[in-house]
């Protein structure tokens, strides 16, 4: 793979070789409607995955089918050298290590902010309840929500919701990310601080797949951005490519709509 | 039938309130019997395990479609010459009701896991909490919550159909206070008096359906 010369992150070129996603020949249908075919995708540690294309394109599902929590009907997937089995409770283990951000945030709404990202910590990685506090305590800091850790998620502004289920995925100490569409429920004047915290992480070295219309985004964070269209990956290209020069039609034609407001 | 006379209601009462004590009891256990029994058939109706879900399906329509009253003869008559045994009649009773409740109960209950939003089980499921987890510790308590108001009203209707164990000679409140009506000669003061209870105890389950249903509505 060239240099990336639109992408502000710097990668360690070691880690390049590292493959934390590999995704092999996906498909899936709904009865007889397929929504999935033949996708395939690797994703190397510290790398920045944009998808996009148009609304039913696939997506969304495809997303959800990397950490198991849609089934698929075939092919394979490698996290971090391991292969998510295909009966779902045999996947647990793998799903946690894969934090999950949803459109709908998701939150728990029977319980606080600090609860709501203990729960796993102590359910599924037997952390004592000092040590998820403590986790979780350290990472609102960060986000700059430290004052909310009382507070019901019903509370909170779709904003401060969406950073607090970052936080809650990023108590597990994944190895990846993943982001469906994590803006697209949100006023436009809550987008930005989402954003802010997911293009933070990206510059820590985040591995990130990220389905998204933010397209201000993939330009600032992405190093490679996948176009999908009905079910299947038509295009996979290093960022500054993609948006100068698309090299399929149907990826042309999305760009054309998506920039021209 | 000469005045309302009161004495013949408060010589009663130690016999009125042990068929109290009886219709509260059988409520309390058939309302937790039938709240487990409930729980574990909505779970099992709602899983991938499609023989268990149809035969759940079958327990809960065979119930809902027949009466109570012929509920409590099939464990007072029919278990017993299955057994080879007498049950008793408060054991057949106590049984009969917690596996009819438990039919209701597992609807209310089916019905609040249903209401909960799939992506509150793909988020616990993503973040790695197995079934079960998900199930006690997401969508279970979002559901009680939800369903808190029925099941108490099912529960006021419950402590009304207990009058039903009369029919194997047991004495709940409703028929210690018939028996008082009979043999004492003081059918109105009885009733009256039994129907204050009813309306009393009916009332304030009513009125804590209706706070934790308005509570539910502050919280969100």
């Amino acid at each position: 793979m060239p240099p990336v010369t639109h992408s502000p992150a710097t990668r360690d070129s070691v880690n390049d070789m590292v493959e934390m996603i590999r995704i092999e020949g996906l498909s899936k249908s709904y009865g007889d409607v397929p929504v999935l075919r033949d996708c395939s995708l690797g994703v190397t540690r510290g790398e920045v995955v944009v998808i996009c294309g148009p609304s039913g394109s696939g997506k969304s599902t495809f997303v959800k089918c990397i950490n198991g929590i849609e089934p698929v009907q075939a092919g394979r997937i490698v996290i971090d050298g391991e292969d998510l089995p295909s009966k779902p409770a045999a996947a647990a283990r793998i799903r946690s290590r894969v934090g999950m951000v949803f459109q709908h945030f998701e939150l728990y709404p029977h319980l606080t902010v600090l609860e709501n990202i203990c729960l796993a910590q102590i359910h599924v990685l037997k952390r004592s309840h000092n040590e998820a506090v403590e986790k979780a305590r350290s990472l609102l800091r960060r986000v700059g929500l430290a004052d909310k850790e009382a507070a019901y998620p019903a509370q909170l502004s779709g904003g401060q919701q969406q950073r607090i289920a970052i936080v809650r995925a990023l108590a597990m100490d994944p190895v990846a990310m993943l982001f469906d569409e994590p803006t697209s429920a949100l006023d436009p004047e809550m987008i930005g601080e989402v954003l802010a915290v997911m293009l933070e992480l990206a510059r820590e070295g985040m591995t990130m797949v990220v389905v998204t219309h933010e397209m201000g985004f993939a330009k600032a964070a992405a190093d490679r951005v996948v176009f999908m269209d009905r079910g299947e990956i038509v295009e996979v290209a290093e960022t500054a490519r993609f948006f100068a020069e698309p090299a399929s039609e149907r990826a042309r034609l999305f760009l054309s709509r998506i920039l021209a407001h | 039938m000469s005045s309302f006379d009161i004495s013949v209601i408060l010589d009663a009462l130690p016999f009125l309130a042990k068929g109290l004590g009886l219709s509260l009891g059988l409520t309390a256990v058939a309302m937790i019997g039938g709240l487990v029994l409930g729980l574990v058939i909505a779970i099992v109706r709602l899983s991938r395990f499609r023989v268990l879900a149809m035969l759940a399906a079958l327990y809960v329509n065979g119930f809902r479609a027949v009466p109570l009253i012929l509920v409590i003869f099939w464990f007072y008559f029919l278990v017993p010459l299955l057994l080879g045994r007498p049950v008793g009649a408060l054991y057949s009773v106590l049984i009969a009701f917690v596996m009819f409740e438990g039919a209701y109960y597992s609807e209310i209950l089916r019905a609040g896991l249903k209401s909960v939003r799939p992506g509150q089980w793909q988020a616990a499921q993503a973040s790695g909490l197995t079934y079960l987890q998900t199930v006690r510790l997401v969508v279970l308590p979002q559901a009680l919550r939800k369903m808190a108001p029925l099941m108490v009203t099912q529960g006021v209707v419950l402590f009304q159909d207990t009058s039903l164990v009369y029919v194997v000679s047991l004495h709940d409140f409703m028929t210690s206070a018939s028996i008082i009506a009979n043999t004492q000669n003081r059918i109105v003061e009885l009733y009256v008096f039994a129907a204050l209870v009813y309306f009393a105890l009916c009332t304030a389950g009513s009125a804590l359906a209706q706070r934790l249903s308005s509570d539910r509505q502050r919280a969100h």
